[in-house]
Formats: structure tokens, sequence, C-alpha cells
């Protein structure tokens, strides 16, 4: 604020070093753990266990990671995965936005009320829910099916629509009437305008949806019983079961299974940032 | 502020007279009409039809058969484990979101001094956040190892001995408070961006009137924040109760119960036992437990909570 080009005071230099000290620490604390993971999975076993632990791996083991991804289909897994994954971002992304395009650009009795009830729902937790939705779910035959995981994701999330909705209230209003003048449909101004303009936030909903269906572990627990069927979390939580004590394969594919989250954060950093502002905000 | 006037500020036309239009009002119900359907067929009727299931006593085979108040008596009588195990959730709830809380907003304020290399330290410190899941938990409990783990590595450095973590009654809870607060970059990104919105005139004013470190914290920017630490302690409150993968994976409830959150209870009576009947009533009863937490913590808001708007006097 008041730093820029005026040289500094002795007492700011100290507690500028003070600041940067206290964050290289704690940067180093959050990193470890994953230093940690690295280190483990490249280890032969034998030094998995050797005391004191060595933060370094001694001697560098490749062929843990070949070794350990053979033991169990997880390209099977994997595929499967992203079948769930992409179907639910679609449907939450596409639905979302249509409802929430009604919840803030559209005039109509009892808008605000009903908002009520979405912000409600979004409160609920799911497993509420559940017991009854399984039981729906088993009459329908779709138990040990992807239909319980994706077709929820169709009916729109009240979370993405809440951050979608307060995006589309800051777009002026008088570009959709602008649109309608020139004989633009009201959906063509929701399909042509609307989203293009949001970007940004749609870009959030996809990762935030992507993040929560690639770690999901809960449902498919309880709706997938056959093993062709898993996801990574499932095929995981599997391997770790068959190999409980091998901690440097169990590294070895846990690194790999967040791996793609890692690589999408990375590249897409700042929609992450800005969904969460979006969302923490009011 | 009321939630229904929070909804209507925001709608921002809400305060012209409006005449509603017959096609606009059909095409609105059109668009949002998958989330009427999924509100009634994924929210209503399963809220009902839980409700309903708890009077009954069902293994998802036979016929159900009606107990009346039976699963609830058993639930909080008869049964030691569902009041353990929501006596946990709430304490380890109680620890762990208080904690981020106070990591999170000191992480923001240090990232808020003008410093350089804001975006990297931003990027290590939300990393963690985006990871979830049994991958994560897998990646604890070998950290947790006592021999062998990250955790008492470290700790031996000082010194210290530490404990069995995972293995021990007393240090299972704060191990699993300790894994949480990895993941203490998510609510720092949300209250570093609510820190660049408290506009600067405010601290210049409260410098020239001779305000000291402390006071600019505690009457400025403490206050500003206040809406958005609400926030987070809200969804907070009930995200953190729903713990689940963490402890299904690392413990299984172990050792003796001392990590068995109530979800877990949940899904074994549920999923594993098929008491469909027994199950609902235990999910009733969590959710009404996470709504009372919710209301008490509604009820203190208008103690420390500060809305600009109320203060402008233009409602």
């Amino acid at each position: 604020m008041s730093s820029k080009g005026v040289g500094l005071s002795a007492r700011q230099i100290i507690s500028k070093i003070f600041v940067y000290a206290i964050l290289a620490i704690g940067s180093i604390v959050i990193l470890l753990p994953l230093q940690w993971m690295i280190s483990t999975s490249l280890k032969p076993l034998s030094h998995v266990f050797r005391f004191p632990p060595e933060f370094w791996p001694r001697e560098i083991v490749w062929q843990n990671y070949p070794d350990a991804l053979t033991q169990l289909p997880f390209d099977l897994y994997f595929a499967n995965t992203m079948f769930i994954v992409v179907l639910c971002l679609l449907g939450e992304l596409i639905v979302s936005s249509v409802v929430a395009y009604a919840f803030s650009r559209l005039r109509w009795r009892g808008r605000n009320a009903l908002f009520i009830v979405v912000l409600a729902t979004m409160m609920l937790p799911r497993q509420v829910t559940l017991i009854p939705e399984f039981i729906v779910f088993r009459h329908l035959g779709m138990i040990d099916t992807f239909w319980p995981l994706i077709l929820p994701s169709w009916f729109g999330n009240p979370f993405y629509i809440f951050l979608l909705r307060q995006y589309f209230l800051t777009h002026s209003r008088e570009l959709d009437q602008a649109a309608v003048i020139d004989g633009c449909s009201r959906f063509g101004v929701f399909w042509r305008i609307t989203m293009p303009m949001s970007k940004p936030v749609l870009g959030a909903v996809a990762i935030f949806s992507f993040q929560f269906h690639w770690n999901d572990f809960f449902r498919p627990l309880i709706f997938l019983l056959d093993q062709d069927k898993y996801t990574l979390a499932l095929g995981l939580r599997f391997f770790q079961g068959t190999y409980g004590t091998e901690w440097n394969s169990l590294m070895a594919v846990s690194l790999v299974v967040m791996l793609p989250l890692i690589i999408v954060f990375f590249f897409a950093q700042k929609y992450f940032i800005q969904g969460v502002v979006f969302t923490g905000y009011k | 502020m009321s939630l229904a006037q929070f909804v209507k500020n925001q709608g921002g036309f809400a305060n012209l007279s409006i005449s509603y239009k017959r096609g606009e009002t059909l095409l609105a119900w059109a668009m949002i009409s998958p989330w009427v359907a999924g509100f009634l067929l994924l929210t209503a009727f399963p809220m009902v039809a839980s409700l309903a299931l708890s009077f009954y006593k069902w293994n998802i085979i036979s016929t159900p058969e009606y107990v009346g108040l039976a699963n609830y008596h058993k639930l909080f009588f008869s049964d030691p484990l569902p009041m353990h195990s929501l006596k946990i959730t709430v304490i380890f709830s109680l620890a762990s979101i208080p904690l981020n809380i106070v990591f999170g907003l000191v992480i923001a304020m240090l990232l808020n001094t003008n410093i350089r290399g804001l975006a990297v330290f931003r990027t290590i410190y939300y990393l963690p956040a985006i990871l979830s899941g049994v991958a994560v938990a897998i990646l604890w409990q070998w950290i947790f190892s006592s021999d062998f783990g990250l955790l008492n590595t470290a700790l031996r450095i000082f010194g210290i001995e530490g404990p069995a973590w995972l293995g021990s009654k007393i240090w299972v809870l704060p191990a699993f408070v300790i894994m949480r607060l990895w993941s203490v970059g998510g609510g720092m990104i949300i209250y570093l961006a609510g820190l660049q919105a408290i506009p600067t005139d405010l601290y210049e004013a409260a410098e020239i009137d001779g305000a000291n470190w402390w006071q600019r914290i505690f009457r400025i920017t403490l206050p500003m924040l206040s809406p958005t630490i609400f926030f987070q302690l809200i969804t907070g409150v009930i995200f953190t109760m729903q713990i689940f993968t963490e402890t299904f994976i690392m413990t299984n409830g172990g050792p003796a119960n001392a990590s068995l959150f109530y979800l877990l209870y949940l899904y074994r009576q549920a999923f594993q036992n098929f008491k469909m009947g027994y199950a609902s009533a235990l999910a009733w009863v969590f959710f009404l437990a996470i709504l009372l937490l919710t209301i008490i913590l509604f009820a203190t808001a208008k103690f420390w909570v500060y809305y600009e708007a109320e203060s402008e006097g233009d409602n």
C-alpha cells in the first residue's frame, strides 16, 4: 500500500523478513506430505521399513510404478471414472446453467421464494435422502450400474445453480433487452449471450464438478459392487485391502490417482480460485 | 439480514413494480423443470420416505414391519453407539472448524501484506485443498505410522517421541484434526479475496486516528470479514460433520470405536447390516443435529456478524 518507491524503515524490513520466514516454513510443511509420498513411492520395499526413515530414497526404483499399476486393472478403473466424471460434469454444467438463468435473468412470480428452497437443499446433508434413493434405484434395477452416480447430476446441482445465478446477476439487463428487440429469442439470449459471457464461472463449475466426482468415494461404494465397474477410488481402496503394507506401491498408485487433479489444478488454477471466491463471499 | 431479504436484495430489480409476462413465466418454469423434478424425486420424496421408514423395521428383503418409535428408543437409550459417534463427530468438528478458520485467516493476512511471490505461495497453500478422498486418506495413514511415518520422524528431529496416532484412543481424533488442517488453503483463498475487497481508506482513516495494528485487526479486518467467516463456519459444520472416507480407509472406526464417526455407523447399519428402518432414524437424527447446530450459529450471528447494509439504514 505505502511501500512503493520509498525506502523501507528498518522495522518494516524486519517485519517483511518475518512474514516471508513464516510463509516459507508453512509452505514446507504443506509440501512435505507430497514429498514424502513421492519419496516412499520410489523406495524399494526393504528401505520403506528402515529405521530411522529416510527423507530421500537412497536407491530409486522407477519399476515400482508399472509393477503397482498392473496389479489391478487400473486402466479399466480409469476409464470407468472418466465416463462417470464426464457425464456428471456435462449434466451439471448444462442443467445448472439453464436453471440458474431462470433464477437470475427472467422475471416470474415466486422466483425468490423458490430460490430459497434451492439454498436450503444446498445445506441438506445428502445422507438423509440416501436410503430411499438406494431403495428406488434398487427397484429400478440400477444397483451396480453407473446410473445412480450419473442421473442425479442431470437434475441440477443446487450449489452450482447458486454459483451461476450469482454470476448471471452481474450481467446488465440492457444487453438482454437489446438482443430481444433485435429478434433474438429468450433462449437464444441465454445460449448466445449469457453463456459465452460466463466462461469464468462455467470453468469454475466444470472444475468443481470434476474434482468432486473424481474424488467421490461414498456413492460408488454404495451403488457399485462388481469389480469391473469400480472407479479409481474403489480400486484404490481394494488395492489397499490387498497390499495393505506395501507402502511404496500404495504411494505410487495414490499419487497416480491424484495426478490428473494436480495437472488440472496447475493449468486451470485461475478458475479454481475464481470459483472459490464466487462461493465464499457473501 | 434474513435469508429472504438477502435473496431479494440481490435480485436487483426487486423494487420495481413488476408486471410479470406470461411467456417469460412459462419459459422460466420450463427452464427450472429439471431442478423441480430433481427436488421432488431426489429430495422431497426421499426425505418423507426416510422419515416414514424410520418407524419401520426392514431388512430390504422382508416386508417392512411397523414398530412405532422403537428405532428412536433404541437409538437414544439402548444402543450406546449412535450417541457416542455423534459426540465424537461433534468434538472433532468443534476442534477442526475453528482451527481451520484461524489458520486460514492468519495465512491470508500474511499473504495480504504486499509480498512478492503471492501467486506461488497461494498455489502451494491451496494445492492440498483440491485433493481429497481415498488417495489422501492412504497418504495420511502412512504419515501417521508410528515407527516409519513422516510425522513421528519429523518429531524425532526435535527429540519428541510421537504417539501411535491412529492406533491410540486418545490421539486418533487429533490425528484427523491435523490431517484436515492440511487443506486449510481452501478457506484461506476465500479470506484472501475478502481481505483484498476491504477498502484501504478504512485503514488509512484508522491510521490517522492513531489505531495500532491490533486495533486495526479487531476493529476493521475481522468485522469486515465476519460475513465470510460466518459462511465458512456454516458450511464447515455441514461438511465436517459428514466425515466418512478418511475414517473408513484409515481406521475403520477404531481403535475401540474412538474414531467411529456418525456416518460410518450409519453406513454400517444401512449397507452392511441392511437395517433400513434403523438407519433412516439415524439419518434423521443426524439431519436434526446439523440443523440444530446451524440454527444455534445463526442465532449467534447478530452478536458478531457485521453486515454493511444494516448500518447504512437504507432498507
